[in-house]
C-alpha cells in the first residue's frame, strides 16, 4: 500500500474526476490517493464516481479554499 | 437470450441516453457508460461560479445518470481531439457554432475505438439515446445512417428509442436484443420520453434548453467567433473556452478584450488566471476583477481601466484608483474617471 497525491487545483469538473479516474488506473488495490482540488463540484462528483466504480472515499476535508478528497483504491 | 451481451452506451447526462440504457437493461443486457468531455459540455459547476447560482445543486449529470442506472461510467477527455471537429466540420455547423453531425460521428467513432481497445471487457455493441427527427442536424432520418457509416460502427450501433424506425442492426438480427421491445419514437415531441421516464420512475433528470453543449448557444458561439477574429486565428485552448463562460466580455479595440467579473464569485474565479493574464482592478473602491485577453498598448491602459471602473462601486466618483497588472512586470496604479454608461459603447459588448 502506498500513498499518492493528485493536484487538481483550478480544474473545473469534470476534469478533477477524469484526472482521478486516470490516476487510479495506475495504482494498486489498497493504495491511497489524496486529490487536492478547488472546484466545490468535486465534493459531489468524485464520491459519485467512486461509488459507481467501486472505490471508497475515506475522508474529505476543506482547508483554506482547498478541498482534499482521500480515496482508497478497491479491486 | 442464453448468453448475456454487453453494450457501451454514450451517456450525455440527459434523459434520452438514460432511457436507452434502461430499455436494454430490461432485456438483460449489461451496459457500461462512456461520456466524452469536449470542454463545451454544459456543466452546472461552471454556472455555479456566479454568486446567484451558488445554491444550485452541484452535480455532474452523466455521473448522476450512471448512478441512477447502476452502471459504470468512463469519462474521456477529448478536448484536444475535438478541436478538429469544431474547426473543420465536414458536415458544417448548425444554427450556431455547433457541428452536431460531425460531433456525433466523432463520439460514436470514439466508442468504436473504446470497444476495440477494451476487447477484454467484451463489448458487443454501442447504444445511443438518439431519436429520429429529434434534432434538426444530427438526428434526422437521412443523417442517422451517416453516423453509423462514417463512425465505423455500422451495424453494431443500436438506438433503442427509435430502433423500430430504422433498419435492423446486428444486435437485433443476432437476437441479442428483442426488436419488438425497442421503441419507435420520432420527432421533436418529448412526450414519449417523459412517459417512459415516468414508467421507469426517473425524476429530477436534467433537461437543459439547447441540449448539453455550449456551442448550440448563440451568445457563446458569438464570443467564440469574436475570440478567433480578435486573434486572427481559429485556435483555442482550454482556458479560452472556460473563460467564454465567465464574465462580461467587452472588446473596445480589436487587439484586446476585457473579461469583467459580474459578481464576487466570478472575481474569485478570475483570480486564478492572474498569473497568465494581465488584469485590472479598483483599489480605492470595491469593484470587479477584469482580465485583459490580447495585447493592450500602454496608451490604452487608462481607457481600459475607466471601462472596468464603470462596473464598480466607484462608477459615479470623479476619480477612481485602479491597478493594472501585467504578469512579470510591476503593477501600475492609475487614477482615472469611470466612463459613464453612454460612453460604454454597445458595439464593444461581445
Amino acid at each position: 500500500m502506498s500513498r499518492h497525491e493528485l493536484d487538481a487545483r483550478r480544474m473545473l469538473c469534470p476534469m478533477p474526476v477524469i484526472k482521478t479516474q486516470n490516476k487510479i488506473k495506475e495504482l494498486a488495490v489498497g493504495d491511497i490517493l489524496d486529490v487536492i482540488c478547488t472546484d466545490p463540484g468535486a465534493l459531489s462528483d468524485i464520491p459519485t464516481w467512486s461509488r459507481i466504480n467501486g472505490h471508497e472515499v475515506i475522508e474529505t476535508a476543506e482547508k483554506e479554499g482547498e478541498i482534499i478528497i482521500t480515496l482508497e483504491v478497491k479491486a | 437470450m442464453t448468453q448475456q451481451h454487453k453494450a457501451i452506451a454514450l451517456i450525455s447526462g440527459g434523459l434520452d441516453s438514460m432511457l436507452a440504457v434502461r430499455v436494454l437493461q430490461e432485456q438483460g443486457v449489461e451496459v457500461e457508460g462512456i461520456n466524452f468531455y469536449t470542454g463545451f459540455c454544459v456543466e452546472g459547476h461552471t454556472h455555479a461560479i456566479r454568486n446567484q447560482d451558488k445554491e444550485k445543486q452541484k452535480r455532474n449529470n452523466a455521473l448522476w445518470v450512471a448512478e441512477q442506472l447502476g452502471i459504470k461510467l468512463h469519462i474521456v477527455d477529448v478536448i484536444q481531439e475535438y478541436k478538429d471537429v469544431l474547426l473543420n466540420p465536414k458536415h458544417g455547423y448548425g444554427a450556431n457554432m455547433n457541428p452536431c453531425l460531425d460531433c456525433k460521428i466523432f463520439m460514436v467513432n470514439k466508442a468504436v475505438q473504446w470497444v476495440k481497445d477494451n476487447q477484454k471487457d467484451g463489448f458487443d455493441f454501442i447504444i445511443t439515446g438518439e431519436v429520429v427527427g429529434q434534432r434538426p442536424m444530427s438526428q434526422r432520418k437521412q443523417t442517422m445512417p451517416i453516423v453509423a457509416e462514417e463512425s465505423g460502427a455500422d451495424d453494431i450501433l443500436l438506438r433503442p428509442l427509435c430502433a423500430k424506425n430504422l433498419p435492423e442492426t446486428k444486435p437485433e438480427i443476432e437476437g441479442w436484443v428483442d426488436r419488438e421491445k425497442l421503441h419507435d419514437f420520432s420527432g421533436r415531441s418529448r412526450k414519449p420520453q417523459m412517459a417512459l421516464a415516468e414508467k421507469y420512475g426517473f425524476t429530477d433528470y436534467a433537461s437543459p434548453a439547447g441540449g448539453c453543449c455550449f456551442l448550440t448557444d448563440k451568445n457563446y458561439s458569438d464570443k467564440l467567433v469574436d475570440l478567433w477574429e480578435g486573434r486572427g486565428s481559429r485556435e483555442y485552448e482550454m482556458d479560452d473556452i472556460m473563460l467564454l463562460k465567465v464574465g462580461r466580455h467587452l472588446r473596445p479595440k480589436g487587439s484586446y478584450k476585457l473579461i469583467i467579473a459580474r459578481d464576487a464569485g466570478e472575481s474569485q474565479h478570475l483570480e486564478g488566471y492572474r498569473k497568465q493574464y494581465s488584469s485590472i482592478q479598483a483599489i480605492s473602491h470595491n469593484g470587479p476583477l477584469a482580465l485583459i485577453d490580447g495585447d493592450i498598448a500602454d496608451k490604452d491602459r487608462a481607457h481600459a481601466a475607466s471601462i472596468v471602473a464603470r462596473y464598480g462601486q466607484g462608477r459615479d466618483a470623479d476619480e477612481v484608483e485602479m491597478t493594472v497588472t501585467i504578469p512579470g512586470q510591476t503593477t501600475e496604479t492609475l487614477k482615472i474617471t469611470p466612463l459613464s454608461s453612454d460612453q460604454v459603447l454597445e458595439e464593444w459588448h461581445v
